[in-house]
């Protein structure tokens, strides 16, 4: 039934000569271009520095963390570090990692066409992307801010001589830059299918990233007033979430919550749909339960902005509706389960492979199930009070976001990359890469785990000597983690000019994307594709195979 | 064979200037503006939602510091604007319709009423917002609660309120600048597209069929004017109950 893998002949693939790549030649072409690949290569360049710079952030925290005293940076520096790590991370990050690279790049592809519904949309919410980054880095420059990347009231309002709406206004940019994406990539998928590309015909991916784009379009824009009211408390002081004054800041928790508990979702989904189109590629096999996966992902949308007072479980909300959102909360593992059960089914009897993305994916798999099972402790009224605001949750976090939502855009970085590029990344130095990551990883956050239950509170500076043994190891993980990191930015540059030339399907995959040149041309398709099979038919492409004239020369 | 005679007139239609390259048909293209804009408004909606979900709670918490700050409010200017504001927004429904049935002249003239309503609308909005200043009422380091703790002669409400509870008017004058002034920064952005607009229809950009930019602008507009038709009883009206 399933077939195994055989990577064609590299020998003979050639780049086409005419490719979105060399389309149009000049920095302005880059800068002023309705094309969603050469969008998608703008945001990649540009999450990556933003990347590296949050990265440098969670370097200095670890080195403080070395020792029991505060000897690296005062403490006030440190909160500025914790912050900007934060907001850079997960706002430019984390946020537009999948979907504003990949997701820009190939749902216009997978469904059969030509670009996104609004290419000028598109570019201009990188334009406001880039924004949000530099306001960021001017608050950064500036001095800093200490907020914490959640700017908890009235601390952000009345407490703190810092940065904070120069940094607000950062987000709330950034924030307009992820709605538009969203928009446009929901109208993408309802208004611009080809003809035969049903609803459950697409990809897994354009299912994950348009449960994804729901939530950026209804929950973006709470987070914004949220900022707005934050921002005018500070400046003329009105006061809505000021205690002094009768308004409430918890009110604010709720606003704040009920974007960024659906913004992990954000995160996260974008990364599970690269899973399954990695899983199934790999493993020469449709995926199990498609429909389950599909609306599994819808469901995690809809169920996750049903949950955002689990962050508020200590904070003093009632105890009904704290039982209410801890029940809600443990409904949310159900999809996600679903998701997990699906792909290790669809490994069950498949012709595996383990090429680079494959590993990523498996690395995504362990990681992001540990990761969603300490949820459940997370989401557990008893367990919550004594683990909240301890490493135990930076462990968590860590475990979905970086082990989950980073394996898998990096599964997708490499899956993708011959696409993108044309041209095959180094295969043994990468999985060296994707091991390192992993061994990194688990060394880095496992003893912050630990650390946590034995009662290490989150964003101090200094902690007990008995802590020490298990900080040293989290910061000697950090360090393999950061090689993890540095190797993919190396050899992936390095290929751009000496990689091996890909061809068009590298990886025999069933999808759209994979039946045209790599790089793409500009418009995608000569023709637009009439699609009259369904996603992942690898049998259908074993046919194909069959009847192809091999041609010499 | 049909599939082929069907792509190739649709190819035939595309050679309009405002049809887009990437889209196949013009009703794609019209039906993806469309509905991108009923996707964008539902983010308005969540983003006023915000502050609707503070005033619920509020409004529930200080109901009587609530009132009889409304009562400071002037009804009758606010009812004016309500009328010019459903005036604008049937003078841009009428400029959709001039649109569609390619009556340049019509569309021009509807988009001008729309806009010099909309500007009423902005200039009734200063008068309001200069009492407000006048009276001490903008939340702030300036803000006086004399007025609730002892009400003037000529006040329509002659409540008392204890100093604790007259306090929290700070809060409703807080979402009551909140409400109106995000309402207003989106009537003045919408009065800049107008006048984007109004240009454009004078060169003659909506007279061949042309009319997504127009239809899709007017989806805003009555967005802005429904946010009113809430913000109006909820600021205005709290204890003004035509049964009492």
């Amino acid at each position: 039934m399933s077939t195994i893998l055989s990577l064609p002949d590299q020998r003979t693939a050639t780049l086409p000569k005419k490719n979105y790549l060399n389309n149009e030649h000049g920095i302005l072409s880059w800068l002023l271009t309705g094309d969603h690949k050469r969008i998608a290569i703008l945001y990649l360049i540009s999450i990556t520095f933003f990347f590296f710079i949050g990265g440098a952030f969670a370097g200095l925290i670890r080195l403080e963390l070395l020792t029991p005293q505060p000897d690296l940076v005062a403490s006030d520096t440190y909160n500025k570090f914790f912050t900007m790590h934060g907001i850079i991370m997960i706002f430019l990050f984390l946020v537009p990692s999948v979907p504003a690279t990949l997701g820009n790049f190939l749902i216009p592809i997978m469904l059969g066409a030509r670009d996104l519904a609004f290419p000028k949309i598109n570019l201009l919410s990188w334009y406001l992307y880039i924004i949000g980054g530099t306001l960021t880095l001017t608050a950064l420059v500036l001095g800093g801010v200490d907020t914490g990347w959640t700017f908890t009231t009235p601390l952000s309002t009345h407490y703190l001589n810092t940065h904070v709406v120069t940094a607000a206004t950062a987000i709330f940019i950034a924030g307009f830059s992820s709605i538009f994406t969203g928009l446009n990539f929901i109208v993408t998928i309802h208004r611009m299918r080809a003809p035969g590309m049903s609803w459950f015909r697409m990809p897994l991916f354009v299912w994950a990233n348009y449960a994804a784009s729901l939530l950026m379009v209804l929950g973006t824009p709470v987070l914004a007033i949220a900022i707005v009211l934050v921002a005018l408390e500070r400046t003329i002081g009105i006061g809505i979430f000021d205690p002094t004054k009768g308004g409430d800041p918890l009110l604010f928790q709720h606003l704040f919550w009920f974007y960024s508990h659906p913004a992990v979702y954000i995160m996260i989904l974008p990364g599970m749909g690269v899973i399954s189109e990695v899983i199934s590629t790999f493993s020469r096999k449709r995926i199990f339960g498609y429909t389950a996966v599909a609306f599994s992902s819808v469901a995690i949308a809809v169920f996750g902005f049903f949950v955002w007072a689990h962050h508020m479980f200590i904070m003093g909300v009632s105890n009904y509706s704290a039982l209410v959102f801890s029940l809600l909360t443990m409904l949310v593992a159900v999809p996600s389960a679903i998701k997990t059960f699906n792909w290790s089914a669809t490994l069950y009897k498949g012709s595996l492979t383990f090429e680079t993305p494959m590993l990523y994916a498996f690395g995504f798999i362990g990681l992001f199930t540990i990761g969603g099972l300490t949820g459940v402790f997370l989401g557990s009224l008893g367990m919550d009070i004594h683990l909240t605001e301890t490493y135990f949750i930076v462990a968590h976090f860590h475990f979905v976001m970086v082990g989950g939502m980073l394996m898998a855009f990096l599964a997708g970085i490499h899956f993708w990359w011959p696409k993108m590029t044309g041209r095959m990344y180094p295969e043994s130095l990468s999985k060296l890469a994707a091991v390192v990551t992993f061994i990194g990883f688990i060394l880095t956050f496992m003893p912050q785990f630990i650390l946590g239950y034995l009662g290490m509170p989150r964003r101090y500076h200094a902690y007990p000597p008995e802590f020490q043994v298990l900080n040293v190891l989290s910061t000697a993980g950090a360090t393999v983690l950061g090689v993890g990191y540095m190797l993919p930015m190396l050899y992936l540059a390095w290929s751009l000019k000496y990689g091996a030339i890909a061809g068009d399907n590298p990886w025999q995959a069933t999808g759209l994307e994979w039946q045209i040149t790599s790089p793409p041309p500009t418009e995608n398709f000569h023709e637009i594709p009439i699609v009259d099979y369904e996603a992942y038919d690898y049998e259908r492409l074993e046919k194909m195979k069959k009847h192809e004239v091999t041609t010499v020369g | 064979m049909d599939n082929h005679t069907i792509a190739h007139t649709e190819e035939h239609h595309v050679s309009l200037p405002q049809h887009r390259h990437h889209f196949e048909t013009e009703e794609q293209q019209r039906e993806a503006a469309t509905f991108g804009m009923w996707l964008f408004l539902l983010t308005e909606i969540m983003f006023f939602g915000g502050l609707f979900m503070a005033y619920l709670l509020y409004r529930n918490w200080y109901y009587d510091a609530f009132v009889a700050a409304s009562n400071t409010l002037n009804i009758g200017l606010g009812a004016v604007n309500t009328a010019v504001l459903i005036g604008s927004g049937f003078a841009m429904a009428l400029a959709v319709w001039a649109a569609e049935v390619r009556k340049k002249g019509l569309l021009v003239i509807f988009l001008i009423i729309t806009t010099l309503l909309g500007t009423v609308f902005l200039g009734v909005k200063y008068v309001e917002y200069k009492e407000k200043f006048e009276l001490r009422h903008v939340p702030g380091a300036n803000f006086d609660i004399s007025r609730f703790v002892n009400p003037p002669a000529d006040a329509r409400d002659q409540q008392h309120l204890a100093p604790d509870m007259a306090h929290k008017t700070e809060i409703y004058f807080s979402l009551y600048f909140a409400m109106t002034g995000m309402h207003a920064l989106h009537m003045i952005i919408g009065i800049g597209l107008l006048i984007w607009l109004t240009i454009r229809a004078q060169r003659g950009a909506f007279s061949s069929g042309y009319v997504a930019p127009i239809e899709n602008f007017g989806l805003y507009w009555h967005f802005v004017d429904i946010v009113w038709l809430f913000l109006f009883p909820l600021l205005y009206l709290i204890n003004i109950h035509p049964m009492h």
